[in-house]
Order: structure tokens, then C-alpha cells, then sequence
């Protein structure tokens, strides 16, 4: 009867980690760059201490406040939007390589972006397109509620989703999203193909305060609202006839988790663009290294999705500098081979 | 003795076919009763309607004397655990995590301790405790059949101080069992339902097994209800011969076939019955 203090202990022992890890990951963030602030110093901007040393102190108050700091929140946010929405894909779909990529919310969100950037000069009153940044968010989140919305339609029949068909028609809705999205970039023009470009790979450039206040709040309190999912899911993992006798509302958990998972990537394709493999890579890490209840996988895919999204955009920032990579770019670059390794593991769970 | 089932004139159609039809019977707590018919007779079918999975075109069901439809759904899962063939698990839960899962959603009232507790207690009755810390998904079909029944014995214990009378239904609880753990989880069921209080239904294949472990029998043949066959009138060598489509050739070291046996009888019944082969 010893394992089960012992498993308790090594989850708490996990999630005081990957607090830490989300710590140092937050203040490398703040500190690299084009401009290198020392730690201390960050410190002291943040909290309001008294500066020991005045060299350029109001210029890296300004850098901190203004530039770094709302986009290590942003990334932090997005990320573990990403990464704690695969996790809960993956559960209902009774699937670990499912993605909210691949119930085509991001493409949705995308081809919505597309639209925006392309057709938004000539469809909207000139006095909304001034504000190209605003309108690209809302559209992008329109695109994700109305691309998941369709799919329910399509999968659904008396009641009941068939997880299934759902899938097979998110790749049918990914690979029309994506040809809308190729025919609004051949009648696009050069800037706007820059755009379209530039969006779909990706980046946390751009974050501000204002952007901010649009993602946290739609964001956050989807994270809080998602554990809740927990117990629905684990029993989603026996199967779904096998949770409907543990007497889960089966039809209620697929609704709310995909409502749930539209609000989270919504909000974060609307403000980074298309970052892919976060949902993927970090809870399969999590279920590798301290198991497979939600209960923990959901918090802690939250908490190691914001440091890897965070971690990777000071690379995206740093590689080239003073120039910088789109993270889509760098998230895809160590994703894809780390989902052929998965492939390649050939796990029992990957019995599909 | 409360009576947990009554079905009434169950009929399930989809499209013109009639997977089952006007099926009418009832059981008390207490009881052991046993599903068997041949391949497609409807079988699993019917444990889908009994458990709720699936509504019936037509017909009621009562469940411990409720409309089946009208139990809210979490007081429907204190009142009957069930445990379907081959449960595949998604992710690596280990063995313990599984078993919990009984125990979670209808002990919502316990202490999460009581409910470790439980689970545990269900694993060592299931044979299963050295799958504890094992994932689920290495474990054999026979292991997972083991640790799938604790899993339905915890949701029981869990549910018993909400729900008093409770069914097990089991379908195929023995298919890739070996010989020992067949009758081990057999005589468990049993023993649950001679505490008075739980209505074990089970789906069978092996007629000797259900002849000796259950009360009564329900016979399915395309979808109807052939007969019920109890322990004083055991099925007929002509019916078994005209459903089952076989003709018997084996002789029984008991005398008459399919009579009820003694628990120390019983791994003997398993040698004996089946030597039967398939008509042309």
C-alpha cells in the first residue's frame, strides 16, 4: 500500500518543477535579447526596488515594461492555451496524437486571418480598417468558433458527436481552409502576401499591452475552467460507453471541451498566428514522465506549454539577432522530428 | 430480496431489423443471472439496453423499479457497474489509476483516501494487486479482464452507500481468462450475490459455466427470448442441439448434462462439456 503516497509525491515534486522551470524560463525571457538586462535588474524594474546602478536604467525600464514583458506574458499565455487544448483533444478523441490543429480550429482561425488581411481593405468601413491588429484577433476567433461549430453540425446526429467522423472532417475542413487560404494569396498583392506569410508562420512579435489584454482574459479563464474536464476525460480513456457507465455526461464533456478548446486557440492563432506541435509534444513529455491522469496532466501541460513557448521565442529572438525567426518556425523544427520519433516508437497506446 | 430488473416487451430495431424482440423478464437481488445464445443472438445487445448505453425502440425497462431512463445518470452508475469485453485504454493509466476511475464518479462523496482505499481493496480481490503500478496497456487480455472487473467491484463498493441494491453486469467477464481465474472471478460474483443485495447479470458463452454459476439462464436465439432454463429444469439436449445448431456427442461424467455441480465439481464441468461438434 506504499505507491500511492509515493505517486502523490512525485506529482507534487513535478508541478513545484515545472513552476521553477516556468520561473527561470520567464526571467531569461525578460533578461536576452538584442539589449542584455542583467537578472537583478530585471528584478528590480519589475517589483519597483531602488536601482543600484542608474547606467540606462530608464531605458531598460521602458524595454522591460513595454516590449519583453507583455510578450513573455503573451507567450506564457499562448502556450499553455496550446499546449493544456492538445491535452484535452487527445483525451476526447481517445487519441495522443490529436491536435487542436487537427479538428481544424487553427485552420479556421487561419483562413479567417486570411480573409482579413486580404479582403479587409475593401469590405470594411475604412474607420475599422485602421485597425488592422484589432481586427485580425476577431477574425481569427471567429474563424475558430465558426470552423468548430460546422464540425459539430457534421458530426453530430440525435445527440450524439462521433468522435470519428468529427476527425476525419477536420482534415476535410483543414484542406478547405487551406485552399481558401491559397486562393486569397494568389489575389493578394505583395504587402498583403508578407502578411499572410509572416502570419501563418507564426510569431510573438508585436506583443503589446493591448494585445494582452485581449488574450489573458479570454484565456486564463479557460485554464481554470479546464481541469474540471479531468474526471470526464480519464474516463473517456476507457472508452466512451466505458465513462457513460462510470456516469459521466458524455455529451455534455464533448461540448464543453470543445467549446473550451475554441475560446484557448481561438484567442491564441488570433494573436501569434499558427504555432504547431505545443499541443502534441507536452502532454505526450508529461504522460512519459509522471503518467496519465488528468488531474495533473491538464495543470502541468499548462504550466511546461507556457516555459516551451516562452523558451522558444527567446531562440526565435536570439538566433538571428537583431533580427528574429518566426517561433512557428522553431516550434516546427524541433516538433516534427520529435513526432516521427513518437511514430517510430511505436508505443502500445499508438494502436489506432 | 428487491426485485432490480424488469423488462417488458424490449424490442430493438434499427432499420427493418429487429436485433431483439418483445423480450420480457425479471430478476431479483440475490440472483445470478446468465445471458448465453449463439453468435449474434443478441447478447451484448441486450446488456447495451440493460445498462443504458443504448434505448430500446419499444418496451420498458425497470430498474431497481425506476424507469431506466427517468435514473439520473449518476445515481444509475451507484446502482449498476458494468464491465464490457476487451476495455482498450487510451494512455498509460497504470492498473491502480483504472480501478480508481470506478471509484471516482460515484464516490464523489467519499474522502479521496477512502476512495485509494477502495480501489486497492478491489484489486486484491480481483487477483490484480500486482498490476497496481503496471500500465494498463502492457498487461495481457487476461490481466486487463482481472483488473476491469476490480474496476466494476470498486464502483459498487463506491456506490453502495448511495444505492443499497445494485446489479453487475458482465459481458464475456471470462473470455481470456485462464482456467483458475474463470472460476475465481465466477465464485466472486457469485459471492456477491449470495450477500442478498447485488443482481449479478453475466453474458456467457460456456453453457456448463452458466449452468452451474447462475440461477437462471436466459436463452437468446435471433434476437428472442428462446427460454429461461434455471437450475431445476436445465436446458434440454434437443434445444441446446436445435439453437446452438450442434450435435452432442460427448458423454458427461455427472450423468445428465448441464446438472447444477458443487463448487469443488465445478473445474471439472469446464473438461467436460464441451466436447460437442458442429453439425453440418
Amino acid at each position: 500500500m506504499q505507491h500511492i503516497p509515493q505517486v502523490a509525491y512525485r506529482k507534487t515534486v513535478a508541478m513545484v518543477a515545472l513552476c521553477v522551470l516556468l520561473a527561470i524560463v520567464a526571467i531569461a525571457a525578460i533578461s536576452f535579447g538584442s539589449i542584455s538586462i542583467a537578472p537583478g535588474r530585471v528584478f528590480e524594474v519589475l517589483f519597483g526596488l531602488d536601482p543600484r546602478d542608474q547606467t540606462d536604467f530608464a531605458r531598460d525600464a521602458l524595454v522591460i515594461t513595454q516590449i519583453r514583458f507583455p510578450r513573455m506574458l503573451l507567450g506564457a499565455a499562448v502556450g499553455a492555451a496550446l499546449a493544456a487544448s492538445g491535452a484535452v483533444m487527445q483525451g476526447l478523441f481517445r487519441n495522443p496524437l490529436a491536435d487542436p490543429g487537427l479538428i481544424g480550429v487553427s485552420s479556421g482561425a487561419g483562413f479567417a486571418a486570411a480573409l482579413a488581411i486580404v479582403l479587409g481593405g475593401q469590405l470594411l468601413p475604412a474607420s475599422v480598417n485602421k485597425l488592422p491588429f484589432e481586427i485580425l484577433p476577431i477574425a481569427a476567433f471567429v474563424g475558430a468558433l465558426t470552423a468548430t461549430f460546422m464540425l459539430y453540425v457534421v458530426a453530430s446526429r440525435g445527440g450524439r458527436t462521433s468522435m470519428a467522423i468529427m476527425l476525419l472532417a477536420g482534415i476535410a475542413f483543414a484542406a478547405l481552409a487551406g485552399a481558401g487560404t491559397g486562393w486569397l494569396s494568389y489575389i493578394s498583392d505583395d504587402r498583403q502576401l508578407r502578411d499572410l506569410t509572416f502570419w501563418s508562420m507564426g510569431s510573438l512579435g508585436g506583443a503589446t499591452w493591448s494585445k494582452v489584454w485581449v488574450v489573458v482574459p479570454m484565456v486564463l479563464p479557460t485554464l481554470i475552467a479546464i481541469p474540471l474536464l479531468a474526471h470526464g476525460l480519464n474516463a473517456m480513456a476507457l472508452g466512451e460507453a466505458e465513462a457513460y457507465h462510470l456516469g459521466v455526461n458524455v455529451n455534455r464533456l464533448k461540448i464543453g471541451a470543445i467549446l473550451l478548446v475554441s475560446v484557448a486557440v481561438g484567442a491564441a492563432v488570433a494573436c501569434s498566428g499558427l504555432i504547431g506541435f505545443v499541443g502534441i509534444i507536452v502532454p505526450h513529455v508529461l504522460r512519459l514522465s509522471v503518467g496519465a491522469n488528468y488531474r495533473f496532466l491538464l495543470p502541468a501541460s499548462a504550466l511546461l506549454g507556457a516555459a516551451l513557448l516562452v523558451g522558444a521565442d527567446i531562440c526565435a529572438r536570439t538566433i538571428v539577432s537583431p533580427s528574429e525567426l518566426p517561433i512557428g518556425i522553431i516550434m516546427a523544427t524541433i516538433g516534427a522530428p520529435f513526432f516521427i520519433w513518437l511514430l517510430l516508437r511505436r508505443s502500445p497506446e499508438f494502436a489506432i | 430480496m428487491t426485485e432490480m430488473i424488469a423488462v417488458h416487451d424490449l424490442t430493438y430495431q434499427i432499420g427493418p431489423k429487429k436485433l431483439l424482440e418483445q423480450i420480457s423478464f425479471s430478476a431479483k437481488s440475490g440472483e445470478v443471472l446468465a445471458i448465453v445464445g449463439p453468435n449474434g443472438a443478441g447478447k451484448s445487445t441486450l446488456l447495451r439496453m440493460l445498462s443504458g448505453e443504448a434505448r430500446p425502440s419499444e418496451g420498458t425497462i425497470l430498474i431497481g423499479g425506476e424507469k431506466l431512463e427517468a435514473v439520473p445518470q449518476r445515481q444509475l452508475a451507484a446502482r449498476r457497474a458494468v464491465m464490457l469485453q476487451n476495455s482498450r485504454v487510451a494512455f498509460p493509466f497504470t492498473g491502480f489509476e483504472v480501478v480508481r476511475l470506478g471509484a471516482e464518479g460515484v464516490g464523489i462523496g467519499l474522502s479521496r483516501r477512502d476512495r485509494d482505499q477502495l480501489a486497492l481493496a478491489a484489486l486484491a480481490s480481483a487477483d490484480a494487486a500486482e498490476f497496481a503500478e503496471r500500465s494498463f496497456l502492457t498487461l495481457s487480455g487476461g490481466e486487463q479482464q482481472r483488473v476491469s472487473f476490480a474496476r466494476a467491484l470498486a464502483q459498487l463498493a463506491a456506490g453502495q452507500t448511495l444505492e443499497p441494491d445494485q446489479i453487475l453486469m458482465l459481458d464475456e467477464p471470462i473470455a481470456s481468462l485462464d482456467i483458475r481465474h474463470q472460476l475465481a472471478l465466477l465464485e466472486h460474483a457469485r459471492a456477491l450475490a449470495q450477500s442478498g443485495r447485488v443482481l449479478v447479470i453475466v453474458v456467457l458463452h460456456d453453457l456448463a459455466l452458466a449452468h452451474s454459476f447462475a440461477d437462471r439462464t436466459l436463452v437468446l436465439q435471433d434476437g428472442k427470448l428462446a427460454t429461461i432454463a434455471t437450475t431445476d429444469a436445465p436446458l434440454s439436449r434437443d434445444l441446446i442441439e436445435k439453437i446452438f445448431e450442434v450435435s452432442i456427442v460427448a458423454e458427461h461424467c455427472h450423468g445428465t448434462p448441464w446438472r447444477p455441480l458443487g463448487g469443488a465439481q465445478r473445474s471439472a464441468a469446464i473438461g467436460n462439456h464441451a466436447r460437442v461438434s458442429a453439425s453440418a
